[in-house]
């Protein structure tokens, strides 16, 4: 027997186990600590955002359904109405649709160089992997509607703006995400590549990508998902689409409240669409690849 | 005491297991032997109930085991023991958590999640740990152990369940040598000691003719022997991996070399 534990117990099983013992005790004590500090988080918070809250939560919160109810009621109304409401609200869900696609795929792009430059082990210039990682933190932090303002501001209404606010914001979240990934994969094909003379760019095109490409694209359609969200309320503010309409339907009051309803039932139709067609894709390439 | 019935178990159109029929009358420590895709996982993974199986019965004492579901089916897999090539540990946590892990079906969920495991199990775990020769590792997390290791404290996992049988899957298909012989050693000295049956998936021929009291060799789902190890000649042997159209299996046991090299030769030729 080779092993060295065999043969030379340095220490008895009782001391491992008064050892072992007071080790958990200590872990108890730390994660008791923790549950306590959680729960008088929670408690202490939600008093504090009672306390300012101009109706009160216990007040206000039988309430909460009373809009939704409304919406309904008056939606199966006029259910006649929907199909052909939801026919007149296609063009402007495409509009929608098109400033998420184009604003996630330029995300995405930018993204995917932020990542890899801001990934130890991989980085071209690891001395900047600090300053790459605040351009995503910066990008992350500014809201969208913040930038998406400021460019309607500057450029007037319509689509542009809020592609620029949407990609950018992605393009800040992907650096975070896929720098992730990439710090999950396995450098010995990369290492691999080197010592064939590759340049940075080969070997993380073919050395790096082929490896974590099905959790980029399982991401990347992930973030089309909260892009088409992220888009319709920037609508809000006058980006345009369907969020432009929703406001219309919502803010007018009673009496159109089956065209909100038509806006909502295509927008939850899109979001189930793109989570079937995306694990349709993402199984497909992982099937591919895996072998 | 163990009885399979026709046990059978279908992928598609694929029979990987067919009507595999034995009987088991004392605790004895088993070798199934055979070639990569002939049945031996997916039997042992039908006995543990991780898989269902297609048709057929396996019987424990008279109670039929296939048929047990939710709560009557993990309290079968805590009496049933599995032992897995990978070790299946979790490895961020450490040694002795996961021998603890051996009592998840007795405590409660609650007390469980939060590892709040009653002292005596703790002791018991390390002294099995101490058993199996590796008490001192007992504070550190399994990854950071080598394989033998890691399968050591895969056994006391098992051990932890203290159960009737314990099924091994190819235990000591990713050790060298050494830490193969240990590992063995350990599972025999289990079956002498504490008398549980232990049913071993193994692919080499001298391992299940040092270590089982009984070999059973499968051939394409079907059990194509049965019988005590000293009943394993040459012809069985080839029989059983199908020797002339695909022996490179059989060629990486020693056994098969000392057995026939004649035939070992031809297949390096």
């Amino acid at each position: 027997m080779t092993d060295a534990t065999l043969h030379s117990p340095q220490r008895s099983v009782g001391d491992i186990q008064t050892h072992y013992m007071a080790l958990t005790r200590q872990k108890r004590m730390y994660s008791g600590i923790a549950i306590a500090v959680f729960v008088l988080l929670m408690v202490s918070g939600f008093y504090v955002a009672d306390a300012r809250n101009a109706g009160g939560f216990w007040d206000g919160w039988h309430q909460i359904l009373d809009f939704p109810a409304g919406v309904l009621s008056e939606a199966w109304e006029k259910r006649a109405n929907l199909p052909g409401l939801m026919v007149k609200y296609l063009p402007a869900l495409i509009e929608t649709l098109n400033i998420a696609a184009v604003a996630t795929l330029i995300g995405v792009i930018f993204g995917l160089g932020l990542s890899l430059m801001s990934t130890r082990g991989l980085a071209k210039w690891p001395f900047l992997i600090p300053v790459f990682r605040r351009i995503s933190d910066i990008l992350r932090a500014i809201p969208e509607i913040v930038i998406a303002l400021v460019l309607i501001f500057m450029m007037g209404g319509g689509p542009v703006p809020a592609m620029v606010a949407i990609a950018l914001h992605t393009a800040g979240a992907m650096g975070k995400l896929y720098s992730e990934v990439n710090e999950n994969a396995d450098l010995k094909p990369v290492e691999g590549l080197a010592s064939v003379g590759a340049n940075w760019m080969q070997r993380m095109m073919l050395g790096v990508i082929p490896q974590v490409a099905p959790n980029y694209l399982s991401y990347a359609l992930l973030r089309l998902e909260i892009n088409i969200r992220a888009s319709a309320i920037l609508g809000f503010v006058g980006a345009g689409g369907i969020g432009y309409e929703l406001r219309n339907s919502m803010t007018w009051g009673q009496g159109r409240f089956d065209e909100a309803a038509a806006i909502f039932i295509l927008l939850f139709i899109t979001i189930v669409v793109v989570d079937q067609v995306s694990s349709h894709f993402r199984n497909r390439l992982i099937g591919t690849g895996g072998h | 005491m163990l009885e399979l019935k026709s046990l059978t178990k279908r992928f598609g159109d694929k029979t990987a297991v067919d009507a595999a029929t034995f009987t088991v009358d004392k605790p004895m420590m088993i070798g199934i032997i055979g070639r990569s895709g002939a049945g031996k996982s997916t039997l042992l993974r039908m006995l543990n109930r991780l898989s269902d199986s297609s048709s057929g019965q396996i019987l424990f004492e008279g109670r039929e085991i296939t048929a047990l579901k939710g709560a009557a089916r993990r309290e079968w897999q805590s009496r049933c023991a599995m032992i897995f090539q990978q070790f299946n540990l979790v490895p961020r946590m450490d040694v002795v958590s996961n021998v603890l892990h051996g009592t998840l079906n007795r405590r409660s969920t609650f007390a469980t999640m939060f590892n709040l495991y009653p002292q005596a199990d703790i002791h018991k775990a390390i002294e099995i740990l101490d058993r199996l020769g590796i008490a001192e590792q007992a504070p550190k997390r399994a990854e950071a152990l080598s394989g033998g290791q890691q399968q050591r404290v895969a056994i006391a996992r098992a051990l932890m369940q203290d159960p009737s049988i314990i099924l091994a899957d190819e235990p000591i298909a990713s050790l060298d040598p050494m830490n193969a012989q240990i590992v063995m050693d350990a599972l025999r000295r289990i079956h002498e000691e504490d008398g549980r049956m232990v049913i071993a998936n193994l692919h080499t021929l001298d391992t299940a003719r040092r270590y089982c009291d009984r070999v059973i060799g499968m051939r394409d789902g079907r059990i194509v022997f049965d019988g005590r190890p000293d009943q394993l000649t040459t012809g069985v042997a080839r029989d059983i991996y199908g020797a002339g159209a695909d022996f490179s299996e059989a060629a990486t046991s020693t056994a098969i070399e000392t057995l026939d090299r004649a035939n070992a030769t031809l297949v390096v030729a």
